[in-house]
């Protein structure tokens, strides 16, 4: 059994108007994750510490931080991987703006589903559908929403371009739909204009991070990007699909 | 409205990160192999000699143009009119496109890491990223080109000028050389993104009549090489660098293609 | 007095679990204004922790089965305390509303011949638990929640409602505040959906979020409603125990399934003690008849000529097991005891139990391939809560609805695993249209009082102005030693009065609670408030069970260990009176006829 020792934590404080990091001491227990250590800070020092936190069993997606620089759910983050004489650094996720401490408005991400055609039947089906079908589309629907991969992607987060790209999470989203064996709408398009899927340079960041391991880029996004190419890019594609799928 | 959905990491110059890892030792590493192999590549393509032996012919610089008939109107290395066939299946590669961007464009060096802001980034939507589209085109010429290259491999199971005549069968290490070489191109090239989406990654429903099932099976096997795509990469990249290496030492007599199992001996 | 905005919604719900946003998709597709409230940020809720799926009599894996066999099973398993309308109307309706969601997108798992898999769960006579893998919670959420943002439903996230505001009798509206800046805001209402599901967080040991902290009860409970069945809180036998941040995180019931054994610190397997007499024959005599019928299970076999092992016993008699070892000194280490399934082939153990393999891992970093779990009883699920009218989900006060699990009388005296997603989409849609009803035929918005406003204000703002207030993480802790020990698995009527005093000295500490920093996100000041809920919860449930002079379902006494018939046909009530909690037995609704019929038969026959 490891010997108890007292870890050293540098966690952000502050708010929109800027803020600091704070030294705290946290006792180890075994077993303890990044997120006891901030309940510890939260109980016995800083009461008013604002973290985000529900399920505590990597199933909801809420305590989203960065821990050493690496975007992680804390409740997955065992102080174990750290050595006793390390300084952890916690901080929110980056891509979007700072409410309190480790708390940012992801507002934003919720914004984006409104503007994916959510799922739409095709008519008279008899709702038959086959495990091999769905197996794709069951990955995706994994996301536990925990916008990771939207804090992670350097689009949204170096680079800010919010106006032009949706990010990972709803490149997915649109690919649950689009492989969808019984859905019937089209959502190329948006994926090629307000989507903005040719800002994602499949740096796979976003599948890096994701605690669900969905495999975001190679299942999702690029699948997604080879649909937009037959429809945008790819004259020849674009003639077959014509002469041999005239109706969608 | 943007403005106030502005993260942290926006504001933050190159290369700013909380990380405490030695997260520069990947994009380093691979920037330096790329950079060797580029100039490796770029010499063998101008040195124009020392490409074949025997039975050997360099993947660098085949298939053999009968440059004779060409010298009036080419006077470059045919390796010119080929390796930018292969070359540019690997530039527009969804697995290079990674590499490269993190380590030569730094968008974004690494993950967490801030990257290179000097630019309105872009991503694939403008010229020259945009023709990243046609990997699939990519695809399909350097199909063709491994089809030569199986082809060269076959040569070597021969000797020299006995093309599928079984009385001269022969294996030797250049033998070895090649069908590794193309067994490691091929496990690449079938687990391209492009072709895993046009062998049945566009189809909705994989259960919907013979043809979709059958494209399912081959999707699944092709997922399976795809998953590895990142490994086939790289290793076809030393493989088929080292085939040329390996020819370059037969055809410049500092090697000898060692014979290791023959039908007879060959008395030429 | 502070600022506040004011919203206006024909129907507010508040709690956007499963039942919340079913509520708000129906009442919205009536074409009315609806507001949610979401006390986290939308999709976080309790519900994507539901694993086992969701019971509808589908009859895709087995045809026998339908609506009253589900029906039967229900009332069984809630030891026929059951709202019996609910249970109908429930079995009733689980299947329409499970192929609901897969017109709205859900992807459950398949058969072979493309229709929705179902599995077997405890208590169920057929094979009806419809699921996606062990994740079925989180479909049906995000499915719900995916309907939801294209409903026309304007969502308030990380909204907490404090106060329910009344115009005479009648709901007329809530009063809340933000958690991002603690802006306050009054939402003016015709109908109310309360939906913010159970207790679990008034107990130191479960397997319950963050956000169960019992708002709907105590809301509905100040204004006016009935609590039913509190002293059924389901105490699952098999939780973490082990390291302490995970402490109460379920346990799966497939690991005994799967050949687990439960031992104490001596090794000895200790469930042969506790087996009742009657049932003793229905298990294997020894271990070597156990380890006979683990060798069949594992080779495959569907049939087996040796008897389960004595692990595969009722929840609450395990539970009980678990409880007595541990308190007789021969738990583990850390206040639990083993589960075993290491000695199993470890790709066997990964293939078989890949979430719990993953869960020990991830969060404990306890391979369960190379030694024992320590597994202890774990609350659970919340049986009671708001009564209500079965068919539109109304309470005692008018206006004000409730589904899903902070109302009560649906599960009766024990919930069935898989019939609380399916109790979240029947009751939430019920309770969507009952609202959407009740506030289409009220013509003008009912009048809210500054005085109710500045009350509500007054209160929220209190803990600021107490310099020298208690710390609320602390009273949280001094609240989890109380039921911890008192209202717990077992109960004795010694201890419940104990902790019913201690509660009403605590209660007396949380008027005095107090938290510093501002208003900006701050847990200290959620929580000060968040306990007046769960003092509420916690002594409601300490009443009730001390009221029950017998043990039923999950309601176990040890000075009461039989079931008492006459008992049976009573709810236990409590409401507020002025200052005081006041409780009352009042009779079950009684069954007619036919659905009497339906419990007799062995066989029930679906015509």
């Amino acid at each position: 059994m490891p010997e108890a020792y007292n870890a050293k934590l540098r966690v952000y404080r502050g708010d929109a108007s800027g803020g600091t990091f704070k030294d705290y001491t946290v006792p180890v227990e075994e077993g303890m994750v990044v997120l006891d250590a901030i309940h510890y800070i939260q109980r016995e020092v800083d009461p008013d510490l604002a973290v985000r936190w529900n399920c505590k069993a990597a199933k909801c997606g809420s305590c989203s931080a960065e821990v050493n620089g690496h975007p992680s759910l804390m409740c997955k983050t065992r102080m174990k991987g750290f050595s006793p004489d390390e300084t952890i650094t916690v901080q929110p996720i980056q891509s979007f703006p700072i409410i309190k401490d480790l708390v940012t408005d992801v507002s934003w991400n919720y914004e984006q589903n409104k503007r994916i055609q959510p799922f739409t039947p095709k008519k008279d089906t008899d709702w038959i559908m086959y495990q091999e079908d769905i197996e794709r589309v069951q990955e995706f629907r994994k996301c536990i929403e925990c916008f990771l991969c939207q804090n992670v992607c350097h689009v949204l987060r170096d680079n800010d371009r919010k106006d032009a790209f949706s990010g990972p999470r709803f490149m997915i989203r649109v690919a649950s739909l689009e492989m969808h064996p019984l859905d019937d709408a089209d959502r190329l398009e948006f994926l090629h204009k307000e989507g903005g899927i040719g800002y994602c340079n499949i740096t796979k960041c976003c599948t890096e991070v994701c605690p669900e391991s969905i495999h975001i880029t190679d299942n999702g996004i690029i699948p997604m990007k080879e649909r937009v190419v037959d429809e945008y890019y790819d004259p020849v594609a674009k003639f077959l699909k014509k002469v041999f799928s005239p109706k969608k | 409205m943007t403005e106030a959905k502005t993260g942290e990491a926006a504001k933050k110059p190159l290369f700013t990160t909380q990380r405490t890892d030695n997260w520069q030792k990947g994009p380093l590493a691979i920037a330096t192999v790329f950079t060797l192999f580029i100039i490796y590549a770029t010499w063998r393509t101008f040195e124009n000699q020392y490409f074949e032996m025997g039975n050997l012919l360099s993947p660098f610089y085949s298939p053999k143009i009968e440059w004779h008939l060409w010298t009036k109107v080419w006077h470059l290395s045919p390796a010119i009119l080929i390796l930018w066939i292969p070359a540019g299946f690997r530039a527009t590669c969804y697995y290079y496109r990674k590499a490269y961007y993190r380590s030569y464009f730094m968008t974004p060096p690494a993950c967490g890491v801030s990257g290179y802001k000097g630019f309105q980034y872009q991503g694939e939507t403008k010229f020259p990223f945009v023709f990243q589209n046609l990997h699939r085109y990519m695809f399909y010429l350097a199909t063709l080109v491994l089809a030569v290259l199986w082809w060269d491999a076959l040569q070597t199971l021969f000797a020299a000028g006995h093309f599928f005549n079984f009385g001269f069968f022969q294996v030797s290490v250049g033998t070895l050389v090649y069908f590794v070489n193309v067994v490691l191109l091929s496990n690449y090239s079938f687990g391209c993104h492009a072709f895993r989406h046009l062998i049945g990654g566009r189809l909705d429903c994989f259960s919907c009549g013979e043809p979709a099932k059958t494209s399912l099976s081959f999707w699944e096997k092709v997922t399976k090489l795809n998953e590895h795509h990142q490994l086939w990469a790289w290793c076809s990249l030393f493989s088929v660098a080292f085939a040329d290496f390996y020819t370059r030492c037969v055809a410049s007599n500092a090697w000898t293609d060692q014979i290791l199992f023959q039908v007879q001996q060959v008395v030429q | 007095m502070s600022n506040y905005e004011i919203k206006e919604h024909d129907v507010l719900v508040i709690g956007a679990g499963g039942a919340g946003l079913r509520a708000a998709i129906e009442a919205a597709g009536k074409g009315i204004s609806v507001g949610l409230v979401c006390k986290s940020l939308l999709g976080k809720a309790h519900t994507v922790m539901a694993e086992g799926g969701v019971a509808a009599s589908l009859g895709t894996v087995d045809s026998r089965d339908g609506w009253q066999t589900h029906f039967r099973d229900t009332m069984i398993g809630g030891k026929y305390l059951n709202n019996y309308r609910m249970a109908e109307l429930h079995a009733k309706e689980a299947a329409e509303c499970v192929y609901e969601l897969e017109k709205w997108g859900a992807v459950f798992d398949r058969t072979h011949d493309g229709k929705i898999l179902q599995r077997a769960f405890g208590g169920h006579t057929y094979k009806r638990l419809c699921h996606v893998g062990d994740r079925t919670g989180l479909e049906m959420i995000r499915t719900l929640q995916d309907k939801g943002v294209h409903s026309g439903i304007d969502v308030y996230m990380e909204c907490t409602i404090s106060k329910l505001l009344k115009d005479g009798d009648k709901v007329s509206g809530a009063f809340g505040y933000f958690r991002e800046d603690g802006r306050y805001i009054l939402f003016r209402a015709k109908a109310i959906v309360l939906a913010t599901g159970g207790t679990g967080r008034a107990f130191e040991v479960t397997s319950n979020s963050w956000e169960y902290t019992a708002d709907g009860q105590a809301l509905a409970y100040d204004a006016g409603a009935d609590l039913i069945d509190m002293e059924f809180v389901q105490f699952h036998p098999t939780g973490m125990v082990w390291p302490p941040g995970v402490r109460g995180i379920l346990v799966t019931e497939a690991v005994r399934g799967e050949g687990g054994r439960l031992t104490n610190k001596d090794g000895e397997r200790f469930m042969w003690k506790y087996l009742p007499d009657a049932l003793r024959g229905d298990y294997a005599a020894d271990i070597n008849e156990a380890n006979a019928w683990v060798n069949d299970t594992l080779s495959g076999k569907l049939k087996t000529d040796y008897r389960r092992p004595p692990e595969l016993s009722t929840r609450d008699n395990v539970a009980r097991a678990i409880y007595t070892e541990v308190k007789e000194g021969r738990g583990s280490e850390h206040g639990g005891v083993y589960l075993d399934i290491s000695y199993q082939p470890a790709d066997r153990v990964k293939k078989k139990l890949p979430s719990m393999y993953h869960q020990f891992k991830d969060l404990a970093d306890v391979d369960i391939t190379k030694g024992p779990m320590e597994v202890g009883p774990t609350m659970h699920y919340t049986m009671g809560g708001i009564r209500v009218e079965a068919d539109t989900q109304m309470s005692k006060v008018p206006g004000l609805f409730a589904a899903g699990e902070c109302s009560g009388g649906m599960h009766g005296a024990n919930r069935l695993g898989g019939n609380s997603l399916s109790d979240l989409i029947v009751f939430g849609r019920r309770a969507g249209r009952g609202a959407a009803a009740y506030a289409s035929n009220i013509s003008e918005m009912p009048k809210i009082s500054d005085a109710e406003i500045k009350e509500a204000i007054d209160e929220l703002e209190a803990p600021f102005k107490r310099e020298k207030g208690h710390n609320p993480y602390k009273l949280q802790k001094d609240m989890y030693a109380i039921t911890g020990s008192c209202f717990g698995i077992f109960r004795v009527e010694a201890d419940l009065k104990k902790g019913l005093d201690m509660m009403e000295e605590l209660n007396e500490r949380i008027k005095q609670v107090g938290c510093g920093g501002g208003k900006n996100y701050n847990p200290g000041w959620h929580l000060a408030r968040d306990l007046r809920n769960l003092s509420i919860a916690a002594e409601a449930i300490g009443r009730s069970a001390l009221s029950r002079k017998e043990s039923r379902g999950a309601h176990s006494r040890l000075d009461f260990p039989d079931t008492d018939e006459d008992q049976g046909h009573e709810n236990t009530s409590v409401w507020k009176d002025g200052d005081k909690m006041q409780l009352a037995k009042t009779p079950l609704p009684v069954m007619p006829a036919e659905l009497k019929e339906l419990l007799k038969k062995k066989e029930v026959s679906h015509a």
